[in-house]
């Protein structure tokens, strides 16, 4: 699409949604509850353009930023005692760990290896061993598939120095304990998500808990336009769950990346930075494919670890709370020196608050 | 955390951490007198003309990249850093620090292409050095060049305090092209983009534009942070505001595709034959004029002006019309997680 014309059906959306908000004599809430959508609103400067009572909160849909502490003071001592290479996506870099980062470790001389795409780590299992290579298992339903894929892969392959430790989480849990909360009017929810679990699955916010949803795509006019649906049938009622990224998401979603998801792991508990231990939210290896837990094979000892009592980003996760809000934002807690997880992440919202001025 | 006497390789980034690095620990030791203004070049009067001399290292990684390799980049790099000077760069120093085990070849292959860089520069390599250093001790090559140039009194000059409200600030041509090609070419990344860098020396574009004469006010190579490190510099630096245009910065649609890849903003990508100008109100359009046949200067755009409102950040107006914070990158580029 040309610039002008994007501009222009921006302008005719932003109208739209003007007037639907105008019919509301309260403040409409909603979370964006993708770290990819927090990024995107603010990269496009959307909030600029909203009406006075429109607000929109990001929700805890960043993997980094959901994850332990623990988990990186686990990595790392995996690294320390067993020589492990640890293989991950590059936003995990700079998350604080109790005493270090993936960062410090790799200056120390620790192996660190970046990777786009999970199935790399085959290649680089293969160049490390017989050194055991680590994949640091953080994301959602986005990320889990193609790993269980990767496992799938070694396996047949006979690879046995790879392994995964696992951190996964799942998105349904957090949304249901969400949805609870009655100062929220609705979801926007994410794109990449929906496109493995579909838009049907998301029926029991508006049936049990009488929210609406809308699942968006990830350039500015699809996030307007889902905003749009969204505050129509708040609006206008009856709460509805609209999939306004037909183009991408299915309503079945993709049964065969789910088949192969469920194959390798099966649902377990999972604690989350700033929701606490939420049941059935996390993956757990199945006995098949046991083998590859680094948190079995690999035995370490990893302390509890306390995040600093000053950072809020338990309330921003949840939408409670603004990062500018936050005592450390900006003076103590900076993507150079992060405290917490959301500084540091592509797709957290300290982050976003940051890089891209106060939405 | 009690390893912050450590260097980390964000303290390479040309974000915050480096400008931490550079006040903290390397002016305190070193500055005499002219280093802590931080120029591209120090100026030096004199010596008959007036000449600009300048330094710059070179780590790149890898050292053979699409477009170029680690010998013509040094050339570039040290051409560029004189002609934002406004210096029409004459004589260079190269000194190389390599590895043991380094096939000759390779380095042959980097010398031929610095000899062709400087021809067609038209600057002359006059003096330098060789060290070799025990293996693991450097990766490769590290090349470090020095170099003098002519300065044109008749323009600017080349100088941040001359800024001023309403100035226009122009780009050369599309950015983020060089560092998008460096990352790409990285061994851990198996995509296959049809993407160069575009390292070049900037002379031409810059001598042209030195016939605006005074309303030349600033010039600068948008290197390591790119364009948005640029124009936060110009902005924290003038303690004006800078506002810009995301729907006129010129961009190729390969860096567009690469950067939406790897989660990598294309204006914090580094750039090795761009500059970006600051010129008096009115002469945005005459500026582009003079560029206009200078195949290094396509796609060259007026891309914003310099404001009183909010000061000392960039603000920028975006495709869709909002607008938002452009902020300077901060060390390291991270790529993203899905």
């Amino acid at each position: 699409m040309k610039s002008g014309d994007e501009k222009r059906t921006a302008q005719a959306l932003v109208g739209e949604l003007r007037q639907l908000c105008a019919q509301s004599p309260k403040t409409l809430r909603f979370m964006e509850v993708c770290g990819t959508h927090t990024m995107a609103i603010a990269e496009s400067g959307l909030k600029s353009l909203f009406p006075e009572n429109l607000r929109l909160v990001s929700g805890p849909g960043c993997p980094v930023c959901v994850t332990e502490k623990r988990f990186i003071d686990h990595a790392l001592a995996l690294g320390r005692e067993h020589g492990a290479c640890l293989v991950t996506f590059g936003d995990l870099i700079r998350v604080p760990g109790s005493n270090g980062s993936l960062a410090t470790h790799r200056s120390e001389g620790g192996r660190v290896r970046v990777v786009y795409s999970p199935m790399d780590t085959i290649a680089v299992a293969r160049e490390e061993a017989p050194r055991p290579t680590v994949f640091l298992g953080v994301g959602f339903e986005t990320t889990s598939p193609t790993i269980a894929a990767t496992v799938k892969t070694a396996l047949s392959l006979g690879i046995d120095n790879l392994y995964v430790l696992p951190a996964f989480k799942t998105i349904h849990p957090p949304l249901r304990v969400l949805a609870g909360k009655e100062d929220l009017h609705g979801f926007l929810l994410p794109g990449h998500v929906s496109a493995i679990i579909g838009s049907r699955c998301y029926a029991y916010l508006s049936e049990q808990f009488g929210k609406s949803g809308a699942v968006a795509g990830f350039e500015p006019l699809d996030i307007l336009l889902a905003l749009r649906d969204l505050v129509r049938s708040v609006v206008d009622g009856p709460p509805a769950i609209v999939n306004a990224y037909k183009r991408v998401v299915r309503d079945e979603g993709n049964p065969a990346a789910r088949e192969i998801l469920f194959e390798v792991f099966q649902p377990s508990d999972a604690s989350w930075r700033g929701l606490g231990l939420i049941p059935g939210s996390g993956l757990a290896f199945r006995e098949k494919y046991a083998r590859f837990d680094a948190s079995v094979h690999l035995p370490v000892e990893v302390p509890d670890a306390e995040d600093d009592p000053r950072c809020r980003c338990a309330a921003i996760l949840t939408g409670s709370m603004t990062p500018d809000k936050c005592g450390l934002f900006g003076r103590v807690c900076t993507p150079e020196d992060p405290v917490g997880p959301c500084m540091v992440s592509s797709e957290g919202t300290c982050a976003a608050y940051y890089k891209y001025g106060i939405g | 955390m009690d390893d912050k006497r450590r260097i980390l390789l964000g303290h390479g980034g040309g974000g915050r951490l480096t400008g931490k690095l550079i006040r903290e620990t390397i002016l305190p030791k070193l500055d005499r007198g002219k280093l802590a203004s931080l120029p591209d070049s120090a100026v030096i009067s004199g010596l008959g003309d007036t000449i600009a001399y300048t330094t710059d290292s070179f780590t790149v990684s890898p050292i053979f990249f699409p477009g170029g390799n680690i010998g013509s980049l040094s050339v570039h790099g040290t051409c560029n850093d004189l002609s934002c000077a406004l210096a029409r760069p004459a004589f260079l120093s190269v000194g190389m620090i390599l590895e043991e085990g380094f096939p000759v070849e390779d380095l042959e292959r980097i010398l031929a292409s610095m000899a062709g860089a400087a021809d067609e520069a038209g600057v002359e390599i006059v003096t330098g050095d060789t060290k070799v250093v025990p293996k693991g001790s450097a990766d490769q090559v590290f090349i470090n060049t020095s170099g003098i140039g002519r300065v044109d009194v008749s323009a600017g000059p080349s100088d941040m305090a001359r800024i001023e409200e309403g100035d226009e600030i122009l780009v050369s041509g599309p950015v983020g092209n060089h560092g998008m090609a460096v990352m790409l070419s990285r061994a851990e990344f198996s995509f296959d983009f049809e993407l160069e860098s575009d390292s070049a020396s900037v002379w031409p574009m810059v001598e042209r534009l030195c016939e605006l004469g005074p309303g030349l006010k600033f010039v600068r190579d948008p290197t390591r942070g790119g364009l948005a490190a640029t124009l936060n510099e110009i902005a924290a630096s003038t303690t004006k505001g800078v506002r810009i245009d995301e729907s006129t910065i010129p961009l190729d649609g390969s860096v567009v595709a690469a950067s939406e890849m790897l989660g990598i903003d294309p204006l914090q990508a580094a750039n090795e034959g761009k500059i970006v100008a600051v010129v008096s109100k009115g002469l945005g359009s005459r500026a582009l004029e003079l560029l206009k046949d200078l195949t290094l200067a396509r796609g060259a755009a007026i891309i914003g002006e310099v404001v009183s409102k909010d000061p000392s950040r960039v603000i920028m107006t975006t495709r869709i019309g909002g607008s938002r914070v452009l902020s300077e990158p901060s060390g390291e580029l991270l790529p993203r997680i899905c």
